[in-house]
């Protein structure tokens, strides 16, 4: 198919940007990376009358270390994100998820901001947000807002975003010196979408784990924080925390695979993660083929 | 294989580039970007069609409104199924020789009723692409639902309204075969094994999806009919039928092909209304299908439910086959080809490579309200595979037999040949118990258990799979031209040396990616003498091109093949003769090696044929008296003897599979497979590669899944998977030859090996690493989700 027509625009500022997102309405959409927002304008799923390039816009893109936080530029390439050294030193969750994100060629445009601001249930940066706490920093005509992730997604590609609103920054705390992490997420093929991902961070605490978030993803309407599961897992009860994923999670029945097999794949990865996490083994997770 | 006149047999030929892996002429061009498909066919005046499709998969269609639509930018034309059936007729999917098959006249742009979601029911004819889709959206179309035949297993039931009511119920056609006592050899059997196997529905996804552009130039009563396409004399004769127009008229051009795997073989509804589109409109009409209406509108295949049962004695002899095949083929049997073979290959297949002696099938295909299924690749093969090759490991677990054993045991014996399978099918030669003995040493078959059961004690699970298949291939006119089908079967090859000693090679085989130009020009500089680099073919043209079947069941290098050896071996005769009245020397004297005339006894170089050419093309005034040149050279091919050229082969695939997550891994794959003489093993293997790969597809990926009202669930390239590079494992190729004495040549096909065993070799894997937890699996795609339910998991 081929997108139905539309209007380009290229702004050279955000206040230029954000100018013509106030002007045009709903009938403007930001592009980013496009690849989610070409494809649906290919499908005429999407229709919007005028697009608002965000790529011309100078310093949206780029990592720093800003005190106790890492800031990760809304226009990063996903790539960019998980190989900047800054990420592998600091926020090894993000570096762990970018062999997950789809394909190459999809990893080099698309775009953290975009990611986030589209809020597909079952992309990894929600989740990692999620996970280490991270707030969104949005800028819009009124000004900036800054969100933390918990309170950003909210539902099926719906967000916190208010109209006319763009992704600036998400910006990260950096971990102490007794973090854990651990990444892990099946697929039916590599680079597809997680039938079921868990994002997890915490810290060691005497023998055990303490402040344990477990994010999870393709499981629900959006990335979701499985608290009873975490704390029986801080309690060494992993059983009991998969077990407590049931009341936790609601992955939903798709013409593929039915909500069970969701459920049963979020158990098996959490005992995975979790067992990693206790192990002190702070590596990414293992292979889980086809 | 036969020695030629030279004494010398067809691979020891001075300069033979046959049995080599060189590279095929158009791999280059196509890698630098520079293949011309249907989509890069420039033409002036070019108009662009889009079609609206069903949104139902069973509706009366009380009205068409096209005013709206008609008014939009760039709009040329708005037409509905009623005026297009002015100018095309409609056609009906039946052949003579399956007794018994219904189906419906079929329309280009459905008219009184849709049948399935995507059925094309008007078209928009505009300046671009985008303007005829934004147009699109404005036609109203009233539509009155109406009940869906979706299940197959429901369809026959006395409840279920008939499709088509006109033939009373769902029933397509059925077929019966009893040979044998089944039932005392059953009754009598020491073990007894059953399974229900479920084969999901897919697709075959091309990476150029199907096109085509058809330009009527009134002045020259001539349709010319650019076309991704397999068989252009096929198309050629259909169009002229259904547009009411003389064979001199249509003019088929295939040229580059991305890609077509059986898909592009069939008569699509779409593109014969662009052809009639560019009658009533007097302009080049051009349709290029997407990727979401591919998945709606190509045709599907392997919609199978099969319930089967073996017999076996104590010591492991296969006794008897009873199976019960049910397919749903969408609302119409496709034409010309119809969509009753799939079906019946199953019968003809299901437990090929055996010697048990009885033997039932029953094969029913209903009618239903889903896109049409046709043939695919390896037509009915994997199906029939995965039958006897699940049964047969089933017998073997149960009599605590090795399974590589019971199948050394079972087969028909190498030197059994020539014979008759247990379902009427006639053997020449095949080579099971060769094929067996290598795959066993080539995957280290005794190691692999060791290896299998020693990390089973560290709760690693890995399974490994055996699938032994015949397969069809070098078909005569026994597939369609008997049945009434204007298919051809015989196909041709017209050489031409020209004044430098280059040679022209027009085929009537095609080219859709996999090598045919390649072999071809292979063939022709052996037989002809001149050199591989001086060798052009010309293919996928109904103008210039001898007239044949094209390229499908496996059987351009065959077929194709050796009607180019003959025509080349013709045209070697003409040239030493008219050489040899030039020389004065006897022609049986005198060979053609490597661009030029030489004694054939002693290799010396008599003259170049770039001499020869410029005697004959410019100055023949100086020939001898008497002496006429003609260095254009034609014959033809269609097997005479056997009705197909069956091959045989064996794979195995090595699997691990996670018991907590039900996913697999695949470790390794291997296949020995017997094409006969083998060409271009270059070619031969990365086509066996191709098709494991789409195999497996079928094993664990790829499935149209459709919901209770028929609509179709996951038509997307994010949510239909194709099997990709990251997932297929190491596949390990090796070959047996047994050349078909029907030709000099001796080959016959490959193209259906790999898909023909990869499904049941990855299964029965899968199926090995599940018994110690007493699970298994018979449902494809094997998915995650199908594995954890065999496990009790969910």
């Amino acid at each position: 198919m081929k997108a139905p027509d539309f209007a380009y625009a290229r702004p050279a500022s955000l206040d230029a940007a954000l100018a013509l997102l106030a002007e045009h309405g709903e009938e403007a959409a930001p592009l980013a990376g496009g690849q989610s927002l070409v494809t649906a304008l290919n499908m005429r799923l999407a229709a919007p009358r005028l697009l608002v390039d965000l790529n011309a816009i100078p310093g949206l893109a780029g990592v720093s270390e800003e005190g106790s936080i890492v800031r990760i530029g809304a226009m990063t390439r996903h790539r960019d994100v998980g190989t900047a050294a800054i990420v592998r030193e600091r926020l090894p969750l993000f570096a762990a998820a970018l062999p997950h994100i789809a394909h190459p060629a999809i990893r080099n445009r698309g775009t953290i901001g975009g990611s986030v601001a589209l809020a597909d249930p079952a992309t990894e940066w929600p989740a990692c947000c999620l996970a280490a706490g991270a707030t969104i920093v949005v800028l819009g005509r009124e000004g900036e807002r800054r969100i933390a992730a918990g309170d950003f997604f909210l539902g099926l590609y719906a967000t916190a975003l208010r109209p006319g609103e763009i992704v600036t920054a998400i910006e990260v705390p950096v971990p102490g010196q007794d973090a854990v992490w651990g990444f892990d997420e099946l697929a039916r093929r590599h680079g597809d979408y997680a039938l079921v991902g868990l994002a997890a961070t915490g810290r060691r605490a005497g023998g055990g784990l303490a402040d344990l978030r477990l994010a999870f993803f393709g499981v629900a309407d959006r990335p979701v924080l499985a608290r009873d599961a975490a704390a029986a897992v801080e309690a060494g009860d992993i059983a009991g925390a998969q077990a407590a994923l049931a009341g936790e999670l609601d992955p939903p029945d798709d013409p593929a695979t039915r909500a069970a097999t969701r459920l049963h794949l979020a158990r098996v990865l959490l005992g995975r993660v979790a067992g990693r996490l206790r192990g002190d083994t702070v590596t990414e997770g293992g292979r889980n083929g086809v | 294989m036969s020695t030629d006149a030279t004494g010398l047999t067809f691979l020891d030929r001075p300069n033979s580039y046959i049995g080599r892996s060189v590279p095929r002429p158009n791999a280059r061009r196509l890698l630098e970007g520079r293949g011309v498909y249907v989509d890069d066919v420039a033409m002036a005046r070019l108009a662009h069609v889009a079609f609206l499709r069903s949104p139902h998969a069973h509706a009366r269609i009380l009205s068409v409104g096209t005013q709206a639509a008609r008014a939009m930018p760039g709009v040329i034309a708005v037409v509905t199924g009623a005026e297009l059936a002015q100018v095309c007729t409609p056609w009906i999917g039946v052949l003579g020789h399956f007794k018994g098959l219904r189906s419906a006249p079929q329309h280009a742009l459905a008219i009184d009723r849709a049948t399935w979601v995507g059925e094309p029911l008007c078209a928009v004819v505009a300046h671009s692409r985008a303007e005829a889709e934004d147009a699109l959206a404005l036609v109203e179309v009233e539509f009155e639902p109406l009940p869906a035949v979706v299940e197959m297993e429901t369809a026959l039931d006395p409840g279920t309204p008939a499709i088509h009511p006109e033939l009373g119920d769902n029933l397509a056609f059925e077929r019966v075969l009893d040979v044998g006592e089944v039932d005392a050899t059953f009754r009598d059997a020491e073990v007894v094994v059953e399974e229900t196997f479920h084969f999901g529905r897919h697709t075959g996804v091309c990476l150029e999806p199907r096109a085509i552009l058809a330009d009527w130039a009134p002045a020259d009563g001539m349709l010319t009919v650019h076309h991704s396409f397999q068989a252009p004399h096929m198309m050629q004769d259909i169009l002229c039928k259904h547009l009411s127009l003389p064979e001199g008229a249509v003019r088929v051009i295939c040229r580059d092909v991305g890609g077509s795997f059986g898909i592009k073989v069939h008569i699509y509804p779409d593109e014969m209304a662009t052809c009639a589109l560019a009658l009533m409109l007097k302009r080049p009409v051009k349709f290029v299908a997407d990727r979401l209406e591919s998945f709606q509108s190509d045709i599907h295949a392997r919609d199978h439910r099969v319930t089967a049962r073996m017999a076996f004695s104590a010591e492991g002899d296969i006794l008897a086959i009873d199976m019960d095949d049910l397919t749903g083929i969408g609302p119409y049997s496709v034409y010309p080809r119809t969509s009753a073979v799939e079906a019946n290959q199953v019968v003809n297949l299901t437990g090929g490579p055996y010697r048990h002696r009885h033997y039932r099938a029953r094969a029913r295909v209903v009618l239903q309200n889903k896109a049409p299924t046709c043939q695919y690749r390896a037509v009915g093969h994997p199906i029939a595979t995965m039958v006897a090759e699940g049964l047969v490991d089933l017998g073997a677990a149960r009599l605590g037999l090795d399974p590589l054993s019971v199948r050394e045991r079972n087969v028909i014996p190498d030197d059994a040949y020539p014979c008759a399978g247990v379902s009427g099918i006639r053997l020449e030669k095949l080579s099971h118990q060769a094929a067996l003995a290598k795959l066993k040493a080539m995957m280290g078959y005794e190691h692999l258990r060791a290896e299998q059961a020693a990390l089973r004690r560290q709760g690693i699970h890995r399974g490994i799979g055996l699938a032994a298949f015949i397969e069809i291939t070098n078909p005569s006119a026994a597939f369609y031209g008997v049945g009434g089908a204007r298919i051809s079967s015989q196909d041709g090859c017209t050489l031409r040396l020209d004044p430098q000693g280059g040679v022209v090679a027009a085929v009537s085989v095609t080219e859709q990616g996999q090598g045919t130009e390649g072999i071809i020009a292979q063939i022709v500089a052996t037989a002809t003498g001149v050199p591989m680099d001086k060798v052009r073919v010309v293919s996928g043209d109904t103008q210039t091109t001898p007239y044949g079947g094209g390229t499908w069941a496996s059987r351009g290098a065959g077929i194709g093949g050796e009607a180019a050896w003959q025509a080349g071996k013709a045209l070697r005769g003409n040239v030493v003769s008219v050489a040899g009245a030039i020389l004065q020397a006897d022609p049986g004297s005198l060979d053609v090696r490597d661009g030029a005339v030489v004694d054939a006894a002693t290799g010396a170089e008599r003259m170049t044929l770039a001499e020869l050419g410029r005697i004959v093309y410019f100055r023949p005034d100086t020939l001898p008296p008497g002496v006429q040149p003609e260095f254009v050279a034609t014959r033809h091919y269609v097997p005479k003897d056997y009705p197909f050229a069956f091959t045989n082969g064996v794979q195995a695939s090595y699997v691990e599979v996670d018991m907590q997550t039900g996913f697999v891994r695949l470790l390794k794959h291997w296949c020995v497979e017997d094409c006969g003489t083998v060409l271009n093993p270059l070619l031969v293997d990365e086509q066996i590669r191709g098709g494991i790969v789409q195999g497996i597809g079928g094993a664990l990926f790829e499935h149209c899944l459709y919901d209770a009202d028929g609509q179709l669930q996951n038509g997307s390239m994010a949510d239909y998977l194709v099997p990709m590079a990251c997932e297929m494992p190491d596949i390990a190729v090796a070959h047996v030859v047994s050349a078909t004495a029907s030709s000099e040549i001796g080959a016959k096909g490959a193209g259906e090996a790999g898909t023909a065993g990869a499904p049941a070799a990855v299964v029965n894997a899968i199926n090995d690493a599940l018994r110690p937890f007493g699970a298994r699996v018979a449902r494809q795609p094997v998915t995650p989700e199908v594995v954890l339910e065999a496990l009790g998991l969910i």
